[in-house]
């Protein structure tokens, strides 16, 4: 470890949620994730901090690049991973998400990174397992690893969270990006703006701390950092907004409309991307996106949280 | 055989009663109330002085699952659980396997009353065919059969057309219909109530006004029609403003709230257990001004009745993904206790008045025996322990499902014991009630 933290340890078994932690675990992750990210610049690319442990990959929707950063990183920590992708039809006419941990639970693994389609199946999981649950996103309540690994991405590059201007822009009604990272934010201290159409602006957000206006202009004013959040195209559908090109028109992140923002501003996006939709291919192709960065760092993050959860090792060891 | 109910604070604001009086029961009658009767050959019952006797509690919103779903509740457990919250009657819905659509259902359920001998059942009859919301049911043969009211709960009556025409019909025999009141294109693939806590949690939204629509919608029908309307669970505070509005104009229009909505508020879906399926329901909790209204209308008269909408579910239909689990919730082995401690204790209605919303409208409303302790009418009568310090043991409940968010609760208020047509069906050993 690079700075010694003000803490060594989490205080739960489980990473469900932002929401459950505390500014010093979040610092406490960012700094992990730093030592961790020297890994990656190694010739052999691999600790053996995870030595002996189990990691299953309990993924129930689709997913590539969430998957694939945490198998990375589990096989850079050398844990044994396996990973179960079962589709959405099959638990139909399946056993329950109760069953399907149980059985797990009963091979003894020491982590479940469960990737889920509703909210909460992290919390459900948490309450009958004992090995450590890592919510790798459940519906649309939280993803808290791509929040710490925004966190990481904006920290790498400003040198600090709190007192920056985040917007956040997208459909935030449907977002578990969004809501871990107006969490992680306001935590750090970061003053967070949230954007969208009316129609996709959750209930009570004023609750959550954040100022939220459905004028875009309004919300990149002198921003720090800009969040694109993907818009589903089935949305449409819904009537949440009436055209893929009027949304664009009205909220698209344009080279144009980011003149207002800083002049070092970060454009960043969870992915994956709809080009000429939520952001112009210019703006995620330009010098101003991270957006592979924030790939990058994904790994070294999760390596924190894994080793940080699995726990049992003494710090020199994975360094 | 007669029984003299001797001490204790008779309530029965049907006839004006609340003081000291005995209680002399014949058979299954009420023979009289007064002061000092002689035992006259009755077998005297001494009732500690801060014990409450007061007609028969009824719930007029239970769902007992047979036929169909008998491993959430049968007609026994629920009648037991029943009795064991005080209630001397239940109304349950129609919403069993098969619908509660005809004369067969209705007299099935009877008979399981009838054999289980503990509270008195009263069936809700469908409004539709299979609650379909597309032929009227047989809703004379129903009657014939027993059914007090009609209602398609679980939804609303599908269209404005077929409310109207069921209200028209059921007029004839001024039958109230029963609305679960709920516009389903607001309330859509929802699962809590819209607002902070369901946003933060990723839950989808159910907005007030989803409920309040139906209310609006049922209190024009009532007026076009003339027809008694009775809205279910009432959950949102534009809902009271709807039926408050209703009878101002004189609409024939009553109103029920279920113990939970007066309890709790939607910060419960996230403390102290987050995504505790138990705190799934429909209608759902509501915020706190949602909560503050229904407390607002229990006081002001607005609201006619508490009942308890008792929704068994199994356990492992409720050990799942909050989205996934069925809505609803036990009640009738909480309701008495939520509302002393929540409603007397807190000083916001008498007594007299807690027995009108449990008693006497009920039964008013539904047009059966019961919800006085006038000489001649059942002898349905509960003894209520106001003082009783109750803790909630929901494996204990007498119903096949333990589906609460009140388990470990201690409250204030319990029941003594339950008499249905003379007979005692629950003591309450807890209650010092021993020679019942």
């Amino acid at each position: 470890m690079s700075d010694a933290p003000a803490l060594t340890a989490l205080r739960c078994k489980d990473l469900l949620g932002i929401a459950d932690l505390s500014a010093a675990e979040i610092t406490l992750i960012l700094d992990t994730a730093e030592a961790m990210k020297e890994v990656a610049t190694r010739p052999i690319k691999k600790v053996p901090a995870l030595r002996g442990k189990t990691v299953v990959n309990l993924f129930f929707e689709p997913s590539t690049r969430t998957r694939t950063s945490f198998e990375i990183a589990e096989k850079r920590l050398s844990a044994d991973t396996l990973n179960i992708a079962i589709g959405s039809s099959s638990v139909v006419k399946g056993e329950t998400l109760a069953d399907t941990a149980l059985n797990l639970e009963a091979m003894a693994p020491d982590m479940i990174v469960l990737r889920h389609s509703s909210s909460g199946a992290g919390h459900l999981l948490s309450r009958i397992c004992r090995s450590g649950i890592i919510n790798a996103g459940d519906g649309t309540h939280e993803h808290p690893t791509q929040a710490l690994l925004d966190a990481f991405t904006i920290r790498e590059r400003k040198g600090r969270l709190s007192g920056l201007k985040v917007a956040i822009i997208g459909d935030l009604q449907h977002s578990r990006v969004l809501r871990s990272n107006i969490q992680l934010l306001t935590k750090m201290g970061a003053d967070v703006w949230v954007s969208g159409p009316p129609t996709l602006i959750p209930a009570g957000m004023r609750d959550f701390g954040v100022t939220a206006t459905p004028n875009v202009d309004e919300a990149i004013d002198g921003a720090d950092v800009i969040m694109l959040l993907r818009i589903q195209l089935e949305r449409m559908e819904g009537a949440y907004f009436p055209s893929l090109r009027e949304y664009f028109n009205v909220f698209g992140m344009t080279e144009n409309r980011l003149r207002l923002a800083r002049p070092d501003v970060m454009i960043m996006h969870p992915g994956p991307m709809n080009r000429g939709v939520e952001i112009a291919s210019e703006v995620a192709d330009g010098p101003y996106s991270v957006i592979l960065e924030q790939v990058a760092n994904g790994v070294a993050v999760r390596m924190a949280v894994l080793y940080l959860l699995a726990g049992g090792v003494d710090h020199e060891e994975a360094a | 055989m007669k029984k003299l109910l001797k001490g204790g604070r008779v309530v029965d604001p049907r006839n004006g009663l609340d003081g000291a009086f005995d209680v002399l029961i014949d058979g299954d009658r009420i023979a009289r109330v007064g002061r000092d009767l002689p035992a006259d050959g009755a077998t005297v019952v001494e009732i500690p002085a801060d014990l409450v006797i007061c007609p028969g509690l009824i719930d007029m919103h239970v769902h007992l699952r047979e036929p169909g779903q008998e491993h959430k509740e049968t007609v026994a457990t629920g009648t037991a659980a029943a009795v064991a919250g005080g209630f001397t009657a239940v109304a349950c819905m129609p919403n069993t396997i098969p619908v509660n659509d005809s004369a067969n259902v209705t007299t099935l359920i009877l008979s399981k009353a009838a054999a289980a001998g503990l509270a008195r059942v009263y069936p809700i009859g469908a409004v539709s065919k299979g609650s379909k919301g597309e032929l009227l049911a047989d809703i004379a043969e129903l009657r014939q059969a027993g059914c007090v009211a009609i209602s398609d709960d679980g939804h609303p009556v599908a269209t404005a057309l077929l409310m109207r025409r069921a209200l028209e019909y059921a007029g004839m025999f001024d039958m109230p219909l029963i609305e679960h009141c709920e516009d389903p294109t607001l309330k859509g693939d929802g699962v809590a109530h819209e607002g902070f806590h369901a946003s933060s949690l990723g839950l989808r939204g159910i907005p007030g006004a989803a409920e309040a629509l139906g209310v609006e919608r049922g209190v024009l029908l009532a007026e076009l029609t003339g027809s008694r309307l009775h809205i279910a669970h009432m959950s949102a505070r534009a809902s009271i403003r709807g039926v408050r509005k209703g009878k101002e104009a004189g609409v024939r229009v009553t109103c029920e709230v279920a113990p939970h909505h007066f309890t709790l508020t939607d910060e419960a879906l996230q403390s102290p257990t987050a995504y505790d399926t138990n705190t799934k329901m429909n209608p759902p909790l509501r915020e706190a001004a949602d909560r503050d209204a229904m407390l607002a209308g229990i006081a002001d008269g607005t609201v006619d009745a508490i009942a308890t909408d008792h929704a068994p579910h199994h356990y492992d239909e409720k050990q799942v993904e909050f989205d996934r689990a069925p809505f609803g919730i036990v009640g009738l082995e909480t309701a008495v206790s939520l509302t002393f401690d929540r409603l007397l204790h807190t000083g916001l209605v008498r007594l007299p008045r807690i027995v009108e919303l449990l008693s006497a409208n009920p039964a008013h409303i539904l047009k059966i025996p019961g919800g006085t302790l006038s000489e001649g009418a059942v002898a349905d009568i509960t003894i209520l322990a106001p003082e009783l310090k109750v803790r909630v043991h929901a494996r204990s409940f007498r119903s096949r499902s333990k589906n609460t968010p009140f388990d470990g609760w201690e409250l204030r208020g319990g029941v003594a014991a339950t008499i249905v047509g003379g007979r005692t069906v629950f003591a309450n050993a807890e209650a010092g009630l021993t020679t019942l």
